[in-house]
């Protein structure tokens, strides 16, 4: 009889095939189609701001690992990428590449590494960078450029600028807002930041994340879902202040944020529930910066406000153990 | 009609299909066995033989030394060779270990006599099973006397068929190739417990097995077919599916008036009551990628698993692990002479296409742990402070509940290891507990 040596290791012996850079690829993915749009909108610029978020994130954070962090044994996983690409989808194509790269060196390390890497940062590092860069460079991240349908050969320099939806809103009123029509809102053929302007192509490709299981329908269902009753109850109230509750929903960055920033799980909550209840306040915080803040826009703020809110809410809505609730029948 | 099922769990590739149309085959009687002296949970029985000695076939060659331990019967005719230590893969430290040897082509058999269990007591019929050293077969190994000895009153029997582990069909094909035994050893335990009902669980996965059992059904036996998830098997979640109720927080099966016994323990009952015969033998699976004809035998406890592999047709490719039991809660061993126990359900030989990679990242807060935890625990949670070494935080938050079945480790895509703290973190609980 010859006896074999084996490894030996803890149970369980197989394991899901399913790992974090198959669910970062994934959803690298499922921005692609409203990156390409962007450029057909914004010209090719906004091409240059993806491709160097989603790969310049990725090196600048294999630098902070492996010298700062000095971890030899680092296998990348696309995190970085998500992050940089986010990124860039929040910007304005009026925010120049060095401006960019040192928003993303922000949200990298100080969004993230500074609390030890992926898992353990509690805000929205792409919100973290997008909310230094609103701070640092407020005019070139709020500066707008009219649509150019389909000139990607444009530079962002020849581009006529223009007021968003949500800012003509906010000074003008609704009248002036629905000039941009539904369909233009919905397709993604108005002002904005790169990114957030398509809500169908948006939409497409959360369905695939939908389809590939890497995320849940409850954040955006929640989230959009609030926004929806509090727009309905403040243009029932007000049609020309507040404008309809469709403008609400397909304008500004609610799609991305509602799709793509705050479903990111690491800073949501990790229960069914909880990610309904951080959904609803994201929505609330939303409308009411919409109404009444000093900026025409709330999603990114909501979102990061939200995020602080996360222990707190993973905490309320703990699953009950089993065997715990009725010991008396 | 829906499923009887619970909240949670996961759904790995089964795997079934490897073995479960082999009809069991009985396994030579080998030249030598190994048995370790703790076949069971519990306090190690007391040696009554000595090396040189002479044993039969069933001879009772250890007795139980306290209240949670079991008998030891020899499981071949042959010699007492050694008695040793070695290496036990469930304690993970050298156990006594007793090696016979076969002095000749005999298998001279030491039975009890049969008992005709229609007329004998209650009591009778557990010091019987206490006596054939009969323990829990699904893997736990439990002594089935101190559980079939409930101090409350019992109105069920759920009879475990779920086989709810990846890759083994050895109690598929007891159910489907020894039914009737299995139906008597169900009527044994139902006079014992003095219940009127009983249920055979099962994943519909084996609906043979189904629709054969459907056939004796009556008489106070009833077939629930169940949801095929993992772990639908664990005790607390099979009394969930099937009856709805709710064992409590470190209770057991008793606290809801039921008892769970596995199909192969009720065949084991069957044997020694009606039959007389101890449990020396078991059914187990040998099964995997990494073996070229996956089988289910009947072999001697105590045989040394290289001679199952090879009768098998030996390995396959290349091979990564050897697993005593299960892929998501046995135990991986390391080395193939090591010798079945009373316990082993199986042999799953993976190779490494299967184990894959298991490079660990950070923990992304995914939820799919919470989701999938059939205790509806955060393993992620847990995990992090068994990690802190809070462990009075950790069993606040339900440490103690955790019933080791592994879900959240095998969902988990940042590849942590949360059940493999989690234990740890029970064993260190336990240990500063009693040096308090």
């Amino acid at each position: 009889m010859m006896v074999r040596t084996f490894k030996t290791a803890a149970a369980p012996h197989i394991r899901h095939p399913d790992d974090t850079s198959k669910i970062m690829r994934d959803v690298l993915i499922a921005l692609i189609p409203a990156t390409i749009f962007s450029g057909f909108i914004f010209g090719w610029y906004a091409w240059i701001l993806a491709i160097v978020g989603a790969f310049g994130g990725e090196l600048i954070e294999y630098i902070i690992i492996r010298f700062f962090r000095k971890d030899k044994n680092f296998v990348p996983d696309g995190s970085a990428s998500v992050t940089g690409l986010l990124l860039a989808l929040n910007v304005s194509v009026k925010l120049p590449l060095w401006a960019f790269l040192v928003g993303l060196i922000f949200a990298l390390v100080v969004g993230k590494h500074v609390y030890g890497g992926l898992g353990s940062n509690p805000f929205n590092p792409a919100l973290v960078g997008r909310a230094f860069l609103m701070i640092s460079f407020p005019v070139q991240m709020t500066t707008w450029v009219k649509p150019y349908w389909p000139k990607f050969w444009m530079s962002p320099w020849d581009m006529v600028t223009s007021a968003t939806p949500l800012a003509l809103l906010k000074e003008h009123g609704f009248s002036a807002a629905s000039k941009v029509s539904t369909f233009d809102l919905f397709i993604g053929n108005v002002g904005g930041s790169v990114g957030e302007i398509s809500a169908l192509l948006l939409l497409i490709g959360f369905v695939y994340l939908l389809i590939k299981k890497r995320v849940t329908w409850h954040i955006p269902t929640s989230y959009i879902g609030t926004v929806l009753i509090i727009s309905t109850i403040f243009w029932l109230v007000n049609p020309e202040k507040f404008g309809t509750p469709i403008f609400h929903i397909l304008s500004g960055g609610l799609m991305l944020g509602a799709l793509f920033m705050a479903t990111d799980m690491v800073t949501s909550p990790v229960t069914p529930k909880g990610m309904l209840l951080f959904g609803a306040g994201c929505g609330a915080i939303t409308m009411i910066i919409r109404y009444f803040g000093g900026y025409p826009e709330g999603v990114s703020f909501s979102i990061l406000i939200m995020n602080a809110f996360v222990p707190l809410i993973d905490s309320l809505t703990k699953p009950h153990k089993f065997g715990e609730v009725k010991q008396n029948g | 009609m829906k499923l009887l099922t619970f909240k949670g769990g996961v759904h790995p590739p089964e795997k079934k299909e490897l073995s479960k149309d082999s009809p069991l085959e009985n396994f030579k009687i080998p030249e030598k066995v190994y048995l370790y002296l703790v076949q069971s949970a519990g306090a190690p029985p007391k040696l009554l033989v000595e090396k040189g000695q002479e044993v039969k076939t069933g001879q009772k060659i250890a007795e139980t030394s306290s209240i949670i331990s079991s008998n030891l019967h020899s499981p071949i005719t042959g010699v007492v060779e050694d008695i040793t230590k070695m290496f036990h893969p469930i304690l993970g430290a050298p156990s006594d270990l007793l090696i016979i040897k076969r002095t000749d082509e005999k298998d001279e058999w030491d039975l009890l006599d049969s008992i005709d269990f229609e007329k004998a007591d209650s009591k009778n019929l557990v010091e019987r099973i206490k006596e054939a050293g009969i323990v829990g077969l699904g893997g736990a190994a439990f002594p089935t006397h101190v559980k079939l000895s409930p101090p409350k009153e019992i109105d069920t029997l759920i009879i475990n068929g779920a086989e709810c582990e990846p890759y083994l069909t050895v109690d598929h094909r007891l159910m489907l190739e020894r039914t009737e035994d299995l139906i008597t050893g169900i009527r044994i335990i139902m006079k014992i417990l003095k219940v009127k009902r009983a249920i055979i669980g099962v994943e519909t996965n084996k609906r043979d097995a189904i629709d054969t059992l459907n056939r004796f059904a009556g008489n106070g036996i009833e077939i629930a077919p169940l949801k095929t998830k993992y772990p639908q098997g664990a005790e607390k979640q099979l009394i969930k599916a099937i009856l709805n109720r709710e064992v409590p927080s470190g209770g057991l099966p008793m606290d809801v008036k039921v008892v769970v016994q596995n199909v192969g323990t009720a065949i084991a009952i069957k044997e020694a009551v009606v039959d007389g015969k101890p449990l020396i033998e078991r059914g187990l699976t040998i099964t995997g990628e990494g073996v070229k004809t996956p089988k289910n035998i009947v072999a001697r406890i105590g045989t040394p698993i290289e001679e199952l592999i090879e009768f098998a047709g030996g390995y396959n490719g290349t091979v990564e692990k050897v697993i005593l039991g299960g892929p998501m809660m046995g135990i991986a061993v390391p080395n193939t002479s090591i010798p079945t126990m009373k316990g082993t359900s199986g042999i799953v030989v993976l190779t490494r296409e299967v184990t894959g990679s298991l490079y660990t990242r950070n923990c992304i807060r995914c939820g799919r742990c919470i989701e999938a935890c059939p205790m509806n625990l955060r393993p992620n949670v847990l995990y992090k402070l068994v990690k802190m070494k809070r462990y009075d935080d950790a069993v606040n938050e339900g440490l103690l509940d955790c019933i080791e079945c592994g879900s959240c480790a095998y969902i988990c895509p940042s590849k942590i290891d949360h059940v493999r703290h989690l234990k740890l973190g029970k064993k260190v609980y336990r240990a500063l507990r009693r040096g308090k």
